[in-house]
């Protein structure tokens, strides 16, 4: 089941190492890279049908394409590393295992759409993390993976690591790039129409740690060798994470369109204690609940998902055993985005702290049939009134919480 | 003017880091960082320090560094506690590990010890839900928690 793309070198003593990594593949695709225009590169990505694997699921290399040929300031590449959606750190994996696979795929795409700048900006609490890339980036500058002339070729690229302070909404990459240009990370408004981001004025395109990381193999390996695993519609690999009441919690890497009880039961081991699974949050906090009746037919890839009413996400699994109160886990979550929110919206940022406030009247036996009531209604006001996703998603989970499990939501409260 | 000055070596980084922006007002978090490092916490004359450095109001440093959870705008303990209270967490007992350190250390979780040695939080998401329970520790992670590894670590330092 498991299939190593990303993950490959991820058990070998020492991946992080420079010496080690080169030994074991890393930077191979310079030398074919170099010799491909940079829209070439592009369309080879384009056509592994490499999807975002932060969240959205956006075409990647259509992403890239988004750059204008002309423009005035510089195009810059900025790596979301600000992985902080509850059920989710895989991330963290590449950056401590193999971090010049990271390197390697930030000089493929930097290459692609022109940028001679590249910045990764990682979550604050990443310490250790932000250390191990720092050194590796160091590693790679000294022997000419970065700087002026990359590996001896006519390319030069300077990469910088930005640590973040601890704020959930920059991980939006409209808020990551305003606390890059050092502000508070407040979501920008959306253009009607497609276009780049921009940092200080400059065209950018802000990707995710894993989706670079897989750019690589594709430059590699070509996209038909990407395009043999997972699905037509979602092709390749993912690194789905396992956390909750699962006996084998990790990281493991699947191709897209594997069976989500064949995973939980071979990979996962099986729910925790020997219990019976209750539900399962399929993608990060921010993908709406699932009962376990519900997910049999379901497998990994962003259509099955999204035909089941959920989505796939950022991949990481949270899964809920037949003993937890799901009023209880809402509660936990809403704690999560009343203190996420950024602030800047007034629907999102009173209606999050209204919900989480009704929960803990509910669940202190205070609450009534009114109250759940309520709580509808404060998702309704959350849902598209505001800059970003955020508010929309939260009131999709939320609903998705009442609508399952209203039984228990009834328990609780009083005519 | 403002009575705080970054180290010798702060300001080699902050010299150094100019040249890998577009514009300083990127600096914002960085030197923050550094201020923190620095002194523990970062101080209104800090805010001030940098408001100057950066070409900005203080005002403006200050609504930046309020915003981010992890800057200390007042001193804490010299340990700093932070347990992840959410969901993989809460599930795999995050809950229990909490209070054990409550009762251990004899102050509540938005606290800090009298001696000024443990500060006591709740965090949002490490990212480390696959070895729930987690917490990190000053720069550090600890993962799967239990009771045991709590007590090893704090008798050591208590």
């Amino acid at each position: 089941m498991i299939v190593k793309i990303v993950s490959k070198n991820f058990d070998i003593e020492n991946s992080h190492k420079l010496e080690v990594a080169v030994k074991n593949g890393r930077y191979s695709s310079l030398n074919k890279l170099f010799t491909m225009t940079p829209e070439e590169v592009t369309k080879e990505v384009i056509a592994s049908g490499l999807r975002g694997k932060g969240g959205g699921g956006a075409a990647t290399g259509n992403k890239w394409q988004l750059i204008p040929d002309e423009h005035e300031k510089p195009t810059y590449l900025v790596i979301n590393a600000d992985e902080s959606e509850p059920g989710t750190f895989k991330d963290r994996q590449i950056m401590e295992y193999d971090p010049h696979l990271l390197i390697e795929g930030i000089i493929n795409s930097s290459y692609a759409i022109g940028a001679h700048h590249a910045y990764i900006y990682i979550r604050g609490e990443y310490v250790f993390w932000a250390k191990r890339m720092q050194e590796a980036i160091d590693e790679a500058y000294e022997v000419g993976y970065l700087g002026e002339k990359i590996a001896g070729h006519d390319y030069a690229l300077d990469l910088t690591l930005h640590r973040g302070a601890g704020a959930y909404i920059c991980g939006e990459k409209s808020a990551l790039l305003e606390s890059l240009e050092g502000k508070r990370g407040h979501p920008r408004l959306k253009p009607q129409q497609k276009e780049p981001e921009w940092f200080f004025g400059g065209p950018t395109v802000v990707n995710n740690v894993e989706t670079i990381a897989s750019v690589p193999y594709i430059i590699n390996e070509g996209f038909e060798a990407y395009r043999a695993h997972g699905t037509d519609c979602s092709p390749g690999t993912m690194l789905f994470g396992l956390s909750g009441h699962i006996k084998n919690p990790g990281v493991y890497e699947l191709p897209f369109g594997v069976s989500m009880t064949e995973v939980i039961e071979k990979i996962g081991g099986g729910v925790k204690d020997g219990k019976k699974l209750k539900a399962v949050i399929p993608g990060g906090s921010s993908c709406a609940i699932l009962r376990a009746d519900e997910i049999n037919d379901i497998t990994l890839d962003y259509e099955s998902l999204q035909e089941h009413g959920s989505s796939l996400g950022t991949g990481g699994m949270i899964f809920i055993d037949e003993d937890t109160s799901i009023p209880e886990s809402m509660k936990n979550l809403f704690e999560f985005y009343h203190h996420e929110s950024c602030g800047q919206c007034t629907p999102c940022r009173e209606g999050c702290g209204w919900v989480d406030k009704i929960l803990g009247k509910i669940l202190k036996g205070k609450g009534s049939l009114k109250d759940y009531d309520t709580m509808l209604d404060a998702c309704e006001m959350l849902n598209g009134k505001t800059i970003c996703v955020f508010a929309p998603s939260v009131a999709y989970i939320a609903d998705s919480y009442l609508a399952k499990f209203k039984n228990e939501f009834d328990v609780l409260c009083k005519e | 003017m403002s009575e705080f000055k970054f180290s010798e070596e702060n300001e080699k980084k902050f010299q150094e880091l100019l040249k890998r922006y577009p514009d300083r007002a990127s600096l914002s978090l960085p030197s923050l960082w550094m201020i923190q490092y620095q002194e523990g916490w970062i101080s209104e004359e800090a805010m001030v320090f940098l408001a100057d450095k950066l070409g900005t109001s203080p005002m403006d440093i200050q609504g930046i560094a309020s915003f981010y959870t992890m800057f200390n705008l007042e001193p804490i303990g010299k340990y700093h506690i932070q347990v992840c209270k959410t969901l993989s967490c809460k599930l795999c007992g995050s809950e229990k590990i909490k209070s054990h350190i409550e009762n251990k250390l004899g102050v509540k979780f938005g606290e800090t010890t009298k001696d000024m040695k443990f500060t006591l939080t709740e965090v949002e998401c490490l990212g480390s839900c696959g070895t729930a329970p987690a917490m990190s520790f000053n720069d550090d992670y600890v993962e799967n928690l239990t009771v045991e590894k709590i007590d090893e670590l704090l008798d050591t330092l208590k």
